[in-house]
């Protein structure tokens, strides 16, 4: 057998070997199948973006039948829990606490202001901006609540039924509008990504450390085939935890699946390719295990937890920044993943995901080989 | 004694130092992120791609749409005519939601009956789908409002919102403090719960053992390095959230410094913790990534732990960036007065002294 050329015994010993390697080190086990479990439970129930019963403060300083029922639109909502406030420096005190979220002060002259003896009242609400994307919601739930008052105000005292021109909303592909459903399968890209690049990353950056490596190379196998042959042994392993992490969303979180289970095989492997590509290439450039742990998780995990559409409205990004989401490799696997879930097998959405994914495995894997490569010289 | 620590000190930092690439990725990609993602983290929609099919040409439903068109969360993105349109439009994702007037629309409205207007949304989004039906049902409610009010029914009542410690509800000024908290956890608790570990695998552990240096001495010259990193950090990234993204900084700079200590010391016992547990570099780097993800999600960086289930809840109090996400994004926006400081100062130094005491219990019991 000359050197350079592809020898499928050569591979499937080194195969042997890199399962060896795993039973040997329960290390690479524990990364493929117990972390996407733990990870997914954590994060599926401490990502919530649905805003219930937000503590929220009415300031009563008119205390009349007017300001209570204001306050009672409020503790009828579902998204807020109010408290009730006898003056404005006591619920700012609140706010500084951290005790409520926001507060809606009702002055002395509110009653006679609305039943028409001067201006019309003003309600201030004052929110705490410290968590900007909290208090846009907050601002709006209150602003809602309010107009739904007084429309109620109106039609009681013009005997109209309540709300005469009404929204109806339909939520598809999640009536419910669990945020669980939209986030488990955007979770499950997040791991995979973190779960794939470690596995190549550290494992491939200790051989480095070790200078196992170098043996390795001075062996008959080509950098071809070792690579070749780690691929494919995390390979096995990350479907696995795939396989694993999958499960959990459809039987613990109770998220439909609708789209056909062949396209979510075909689709993330293509992802567990990038993702481990990636691996390969931090671990060569790494060659420490302390470099390759902090890029895989800097140089994937963040970015797909911020840019990947995961959590954060790709569309609500300023444009420039937009075209950098375009790198992320997770941001196709989050799409392809909430609409397999969710929608169904739609071509239109996963075929451009599919292509983009099989571009970035060319790239990583190309990159990771040439890297490799030249780093033995 | 003190000379000895210096030297093992001196000599943790060139072991960091020394290669080139563990400069670098404690320095450089933090910065780039910081820049990237504090413009990526924002919960303000605007210009929602929206879709109409519109049964009835009438005026009020013109009227009700034009509402839509002028309001700057959506943009009318095409229109359609029949459910199959709607279906095709929805599920590939060309418009977020679909507005639908009925054929009765008007007249019902005219004729003083209820009227219903639908709206369908692409729950895959479903935060999105949220923020965007709460947009639509007040332009409704408004719209509504404002047609009974214009037939004189009552005076208006008006509302008026302001978001404290940050007017203009800029997401950034929530995130990069955020940002700061979370870097310089990453790096300092890979630094410690690494070079312990490394140094067991490289069997160097056992020289430094036999070293004249005592645990609490060997424990302080792990953790020096670590605390100056940190402190670097921290201050690279609140700077870059000052100078260049105008964020203001309204409190005390010693009281975040002492925050950034009290905490570097935590996130580094936690470090040491996980290293004197681990018997490879591998081994600790799991128990980092173990605790670092779930850390992350439930410290309120991304969303608010008041959404959370009960029980994850319970398990935030002993997570120290939990703490200093509070103290941090207090220092930037509000003056955080002491008093209220010393509210987050605690947890994180009893996390602290709890986990610096149980490493040095740990190092000792190797020893003998």
């Amino acid at each position: 057998m000359t050197r350079g050329r592809f020898s499928r015994s050569r591979v499937s010993g080194l195969l042997r070997k890199e399962f060896l390697q795993i039973m040997r080190d329960p290390s690479s086990i524990v990364i493929a199948l117990v972390m996407p479990v733990v990870l997914l439970f954590l994060n599926g129930y401490g990502i919530s973006l649905d805003a219930k019963n937000v503590a929220f403060g009415i300031v009563d300083e008119s205390r009349t039948v007017e300001s209570a029922g204001f306050y009672q639109a409020y503790a009828s909502s579902p998204y807020f829990k109010p408290t009730l406030y006898l003056d404005a420096p006591e619920a700012e005190e609140a706010l500084m606490r951290g005790d409520i979220d926001g507060y809606a002060v009702l002055r002395g002259d509110f009653s006679r202001r609305l039943s028409g003896t001067g201006p019309a009242p003003a309600i201030q609400v004052i929110v705490n901006g410290v968590d900007a994307n909290n208090a846009r919601i907050v601002g709006g739930y209150a602003q809602g609540a309010a107009v739904v008052w007084a429309l109620g105000r109106l039609s009681e005292r013009a005997s109209l039924p309540a709300g005469l021109v009404s929204l109806e909303s339909r939520y598809w592909f999640n009536p419910e509008i669990r945020s669980t459903d939209f986030i488990v399968p955007g979770l499950i890209a997040l791991i995979m990504t973190l779960i794939g690049a470690l596995l190549t990353a550290l494992v491939v950056a200790r051989e480095w450390e070790r200078g196992t490596m170098e043996a390795l190379m001075v062996s008959p196998a080509s950098m071809w085939e070792i690579l070749l042959s780690k691929l494919l042994a995390n390979f096995v392993l990350g479907l696995g935890g795939l396989a694993l992490a999958v499960a959990v969303g459809v039987f613990v979180f109770h998220v439909p699946f609708r789209g056909s289970l062949p396209v979510l095989v075909l689709i993330s492997s293509v992802f567990l390719v990038v993702a481990l590509g990636m691996g390969l290439l931090i671990s060569s450039a790494a060659r420490n295990q302390f470099v390759a742990a902090q890029a895989a998780f800097i140089a994937t995990y963040m970015p797909a937890m911020i840019l990947s559409g995961l959590i954060f409205d790709i569309d609500s990004m300023p444009r420039w920044l937009q075209w950098v989401t375009h790198l992320i490799p997770a941001r196709y696997f989050v799409s392809s993943l909430q609409t397999l879930f969710l929608a169904g097998t739609v071509w239109p959405i996963l075929l451009p995901c599919l292509a983009a994914l099989s571009g970035f495995a060319v790239f990583f894997l190309g990159a990771a080989l040439l890297r490799t490569r030249r780093s033995l010289e | 004694m003190w000379r000895r620590i210096l030297a093992l000190i001196l000599k943790e930092f060139r072991a960091i130092w020394k290669d080139p690439r563990s400069r670098y990725i404690v320095i450089v990609p933090p910065l780039i992120q910081a820049v990237l993602f504090a413009q990526a983290a924002t919960f303000e929609v605007t210009r929602v791609a929206l879709g109409v099919w519109n049964e009835d040409r009438a005026l009020a439903a013109t009227e009700l749409l034009s509402r839509f068109d002028g309001s700057p969360a959506f943009r009318l993105a095409g229109s359609f005519d029949n459910p199959a349109e709607v279906a095709e439009a929805v599920s590939a994702e060309r418009v977020k939601a679909v507005l639908h007037i009925g054929q009765t629309f008007s007249a019902d409205v005219l004729a003083g009956r209820p009227a219903k207007v639908q709206l369908l949304l692409d729950g895959r989004r479903s935060n999105t789908a949220l923020i965007v039906q709460n947009y639509a049902a007040e332009i409704v409610a408004r719209y509504d409002l404002e047609r009974l009010q214009s037939t004189g029914l009552a005076g208006q009542v008006s509302m008026e919102t302001r978001a404290w410690f940050n007017p203009n509800y800029d997401s950034k000024w929530f995130i990069l403090p955020g940002l700061t908290v979370l870097l310089t956890a990453i790096a300092t608790l890979l630094i410690t719960a690494l070079s312990v570990a490394r140094e067991r695998e490289l069997g160097t552990f056992e020289q430094l053992l036999v070293t004249p240096l005592r645990p609490l001495e060997i424990a302080v010259g792990k953790t020096v390095p670590a605390l100056a990193i940190g402190f670097v950090e921290a201050n690279a990234i609140a700077a870059l959230a000052v100078w260049f993204y105008g964020v203001p900084f309204l409190g005390n700079i010693l009281l975040f410094h002492l925050g950034i200590a009290v905490f570097v010391l935590s996130t580094i016992g936690v470090g040491l913790v996980i290293s004197s547990i681990a018997k490879t570099q591998q081994q600790a780097i799991l128990g980092v990534f173990m605790f670092n993800v779930p850390a992350i999600i439930l410290s309120g960086f991304a969303t608010p732990i008041a959404n959370m289930p009960q029980w994850c809840q319970w398990i935030t109090f002993i997570d120290p960036i939990r703490y200093m996400l509070v103290l941090t994004r207090g220092v930037f926006l509000e003056d955080l007065p002491w008093p209220l400081a010393l509210d987050q100062l605690w947890p994180m130094a009893l996390i602290g002294v709890l986990t610096l005491s149980f490493s040095t219990w740990l190092f000792a019991r190797k020893l003998q």
